[in-house]
């Protein structure tokens, strides 16, 4: 599956020749998107969010067909409560900026320092930086292997600048930009992302610093296909080194700070979770014909749509997909504990609604529930909670135990 | 989480609303806390961008930065959080009670006791949710390293007085904020989702709006839709009807409406600059600024007091005056260490600081688990279903003696219940007495009458047991298997005892200020 979902810019979906095999799915795909609607690249960010949630077919068919989700949700009824503020915009970029400057020495600097001293190679001096602008993301991406190629044999330290890379998901390919790529002078490979939050004392936010690590073991998997296809032997711990470099604002300042994260766990659930990801044709195929996820067709219509993929929604979901508050909704309206978390979930073994739940708590199942160890522990809970409201009822302060 | 909260959850979704998760309350809550709802500048780490702060509902005081990248401007925000927050914390550091206190004597090594001033009340801050909390955390943080122009004549950007002062305490409100069932300072979120279970997510308990519109709805709606109306419903504009609990403000509030008027502000600003005239722009600029934060902070702050409203309706849980006493132990200590002129807290704590907090963190947590269950049948529950303590009704009760030279009783107690306790022969239990002491017991055998224990104290010294301290067939008992007042591990060393190679001395200096960068704008 070497075709690329994502066009240069201009071209427009099925401009192509159309033939049956593998550009069939991009026909597809794109009749799903909706006629003359360019498609959403896939981002890192997305992959990191789609890989937490691996069975969400909902998820992976709309991403993979670059589908506008935050469209879709806003014609759905239910528009995500996603934005970013214009100050947190300016101030990454200007942080960016500010990180980058002098050439790119300064960001080499801080990796050289941060690795330990025998793995650090020789201190930068001059720092190469390729020109990686090409016209068109297949360009692009070809012109980052090339820069990768060339300065991996030239030996000595170089940065990428935005380069462009390219990751197969679910059977459609994905492109992405990280922040930078250093190439060590020993042919080796270090992801930079370069984030706004501080790093105060040496320690980020917990939560930033591990989406951030997330990213970044994407970017790690999309950097080793590269590698696989450069000529020669790869050094002995593999060309792509499994420790990003964080590049965050010190303090409370603007200068930048470096740690180095370990990626190596991210790197590998990532990698499993990609990999078990449905191929997107196969969800397509199993689509009602004529389905369509374009923005201008009439609610009920996408509704149905949408319902004929299978969703998983966790309450994790609001934080990292446009299309929660839709599945929230259905979720609700089904009455499915899973809408309550996982952790509750868990708790209750084989009942999956709240009406079973409860059914099974108040002990008026007619089926032997009994049996059931989720069902007894259910009920036992239920007799215990009411016990102890009942003893509470009378108030008086002072518990029932004392 | 128990089954027992799932079950309250699963209610909540049939009631329409939410449904108790304690009979008590577990938290002590101020006559007059201090409400603080602080709101941040996207992006910009420790620029802060308002706050409502006060004692009283009705009057809170507003205090913005209209440009928050503009240290000058963010300095002056802080001076005067400063003094609108220390006098509060301050109040009560005068009124103090005498209190004896056993202490280990560093030259014989004995426990002694000594009288110790301890401060009579102390200081509440209630901020809205967690996020505000590690706010706090954060602003005393970048607060308490400054150094104001009187400690240090050099300095290029001297802080305000009485703002590294303010950092201090604010730092050291947010470590205890660590502590479990410690109350200086709180998030509501935290307070009212500990009391009460909601028909949706942990996740979206977060939500301050959401949380209280389940607990609490309005007239003629129900919990859920409340909660979705207060989550998501937005005006014409797209700016949410509800605005966040902050202290991040809603991304749409900041594109349409802060920053054009913040753009507004540096026009007039940089006209007074350059000529001289302008000044009644400014303040309308200004003034639009104050107008906007205060729409999105009101909101917070009014369900700041329904939250202490609906959690005052509680009473409050026999052991909170307990807890409550050692965060006044806790403030009391930081004020010494303030009078004593200490240095500001370290960046990082070093080894033997680490290991104490932790450990104190766990004994807190073990005494919090172990007093609310004692406190509140409801949490009792969650634990006899957890297998953690069992309850029921006096079957039989067996006169038994020791067999020492002189014989104590020990009498046999078998206890009829429906409860399923992790037991092993010999495993011991607890139980409360009248008086409020803890007798412990140890299992003997599970027969069919019941399950049987033997007591092994708590009975007085005497051949026969005191009045009251063996339980008569049909009384109802609760034991537990975990001790009613756990104590922590053994003792660690004075920090100056203890080796190097646990992190002992020696110490690092005085921390340094953090370096000012010699740019105006962040």
């Amino acid at each position: 599956m070497s075709t690329p979902l994502r066009k240069s810019p201009g071209s427009r979906p099925g401009s192509r020749p159309a033939a049956a095999g593998p550009t069939a799915l991009p026909r597809r795909l794109a009749e799903l998107r909706g006629p003359d609607v360019p498609p959403r690249p896939l981002d890192a960010r997305a992959l990191a969010a789609l890989a937490a949630n691996p069975g969400c077919r909902r998820r992976a068919l709309l991403d993979g067909a670059g589908v506008d989700k935050a469209a879709l949700a806003r014609a759905l009824g239910a528009p995500a409560a996603f934005g970013q503020s214009q100050f947190a915009i300016a101030r990454g970029n200007a942080f960016e900026a500010r990180a980058k400057a002098d050439g790119g020495t300064e960001l080499v600097r801080l990796l050289h320092a941060a690795l330990p001293e025998e793995d650090a190679g020789r201190p930068p001096e001059a720092v190469d930086t390729p020109d990686l602008s090409a016209a068109g993301p297949e360009g692009r991406t070809a012109r980052t292997a090339l820069a990768l190629r060339e300065a991996t044999a030239a030996g000595r330290w170089a940065l990428l600048d935005h380069p462009l890379l390219a990751l197969t998901v679910a059977g459609t390919p994905a492109y992405l930009e990280p922040d930078a790529v250093v190439v060590h002078p020993d042919g080796s490979w270090t992801v930079v992302e370069i984030k706004s939050f501080a790093l105060i004392d040496g320690a980020a936010d917990a939560a930033k610093a591990g989406a951030a690590a997330r990213q970044a073991a994407v970017y790690v998997l999309a950097l080793e296909a590269v590698a696989e296809r450069l000529p020669g032997p790869a050094p002995e711990d593999g060309r792509v080194r499994h420790q990003a470099l964080l590049v965050c604002p010190k303090d409370f300042s603007n200068l930048p700070a470096a740690a180095l994260l370990d990626l190596r766990k991210q790197r590998a659930t990532t990698k499993r979770q990609l990999g078990r990801l449905t191929r997107v044709e196969e969800i397509a195929a199993a689509l009602p014909p004529g389905a369509s996820f374009a923005p201008d067709r009439p609610a009920a219509e996408l509704t149905a749509a949408v319902e004929a993929v299978d969703a998983a929604y966790a309450p994790d979901c609001l934080a990292a997909c446009e299309l929660a508050f839709h599945c929230r909704d259905r979720a609700r309206a089904a009455g499915d504990v899973r809408h309550l978390g996982r952790n509750v979930r868990s708790g209750l073994g084989g009942l999956t609604t709240i009406e079973e739940a409860l059914a099974a708590a108040q002990g008026d199942h007619t089926s032997d529930g009994a049996a059931d160890p989720a069902v007894a522990a259910l009920r036992r809970a239920a007799a215990l909670r009411a016990e102890a409201l009942a003893a509470a009822a009378p108030a008086e302060g002072a518990g029932g135990c004392r | 989480m128990s089954l027992i909260t799932s079950l309250a959850r699963l209610e909540a979704l049939r009631a329409g609303r939410a449904r108790p998760l304690a009979t008590v309350r577990h938290r002590h809550l101020a006559d007059r806390p201090l409400v603080l709802v602080p709101l941040t500048t996207a992006g910009e780490t420790g620029a802060p961008l308002g706050a409502l702060v006060g004692t009283d509902r009705d009057a809170p005081r507003l205090l913005t930065v209209p440009q928050p990248r503009d240290r000058a401007l963010r300095f002056a925000f802080l001076a005067e959080l400063a003094e609108a927050v220390l006098p509060y914390v301050e109040e009560y550091a005068d009124v103090t009670v005498t209190e004896e206190r056993k202490e280990t004597d560093p030259a014989t090594g004995r426990r002694t006791t000594v009288a110790a001033e301890l401060c009579a009340d102390a200081p509440q801050l209630l901020v809205p949710g967690p996020a505000a909390v590690e706010y706090v955390r954060l602003l005393g943080r970048s607060m308490r390293f400054r150094r104001t122009a009187e400690e240090d004549p050099a300095a290029d950007w001297p802080a305000p007085p009485r703002v590294p002062l303010l950092g201090r305490w604010l730092t050291h409100f947010g470590e205890r904020a660590h502590l479990p069932g410690s109350a200086l300072l709180l998030s509501t979120t935290e307070l009212l989702s500990r009391h009460w279970a909601t028909g949706q997510s942990h996740l979206e308990d977060q939500h301050l709006g959401a949380l209280l519109a389940w607990i609490d709805p309005p007239e003629g709606s129900t919990g859920p839709e409340a909660a979705r109306r207060a989550e998501l419903a937005r005006d014409a504009d797209g700016l949410l009807l509800h605005p966040p609990a902050g202290p991040a403000t809603d991304p749409a509030f900041d594109n349409k409406l802060l920053a054009p008027a913040i753009a507004r502000y540096d026009q007039a600003r940089t006209a007074v600059l350059e000529t001289g005239r302008g000044h009644a722009a400014l303040r309308a600029a200004d003034t639009t600024i104050r107008t906007l934060l205060l729409s999105q902070l009101r909101p917070t702050w009014d369900a700041v007091w329904r939250g202490v409203d609906l959690l005052r309706a509680l009473p409050e849980g026999a052991s909170v005056a307990d807890r409550w006493k050692r965060d006044r132990w806790s403030y009391t200590g930081h004020r010494d260490r303030l009078r004593a002129g200490e240095p500001p807290q370290p960046r990082r704590d070093d080894a033997v600081t680490a290991a104490r907090k932790l450990a104190a963190r766990e004994t807190a947590q073990a005494r919090l688990d172990a007093q609310e269950a004692l406190d509140d049948p409801l949490v009792m529950a969650g634990r006899r279903l957890a297998g953690e303590a069992f309850a029921g009704e006096v079957a039989e009760v067996v006169m038994a003696h020791s067999e020492a030279k002189v014989p104590r009783p020990r009498p046999l107690v078998t206890v009829r219940t429906d409860d399923a306790p992790l037991l092993e022969e010999g495993a011991r239990v607890h139980r409360v007495l009248a008086d409020g002491r803890s007798q412990p017991a140890e299992f003997v055998a599970a027969g069919p009458a019941g399950l049987t224990v033997r007591l092994t104290g708590g009975m007085g010294r005497g051949k026969v047991p005191d009045e009251g301290t063996v339980p008569a067939p049909g009384d109802r008992v609760c034991w537990t298997l975990f001790e009613h007042a756990p104590r922590g591990g053994p003792e660690l060393p004075e920090p100056e005892h203890t080796p190097w190679t646990h992190g002992g001395p020696p110490g690092g200096g005085a921390e340094e200020p953090d370096p000012v960068t010699s740019e105006d704008l962040l």
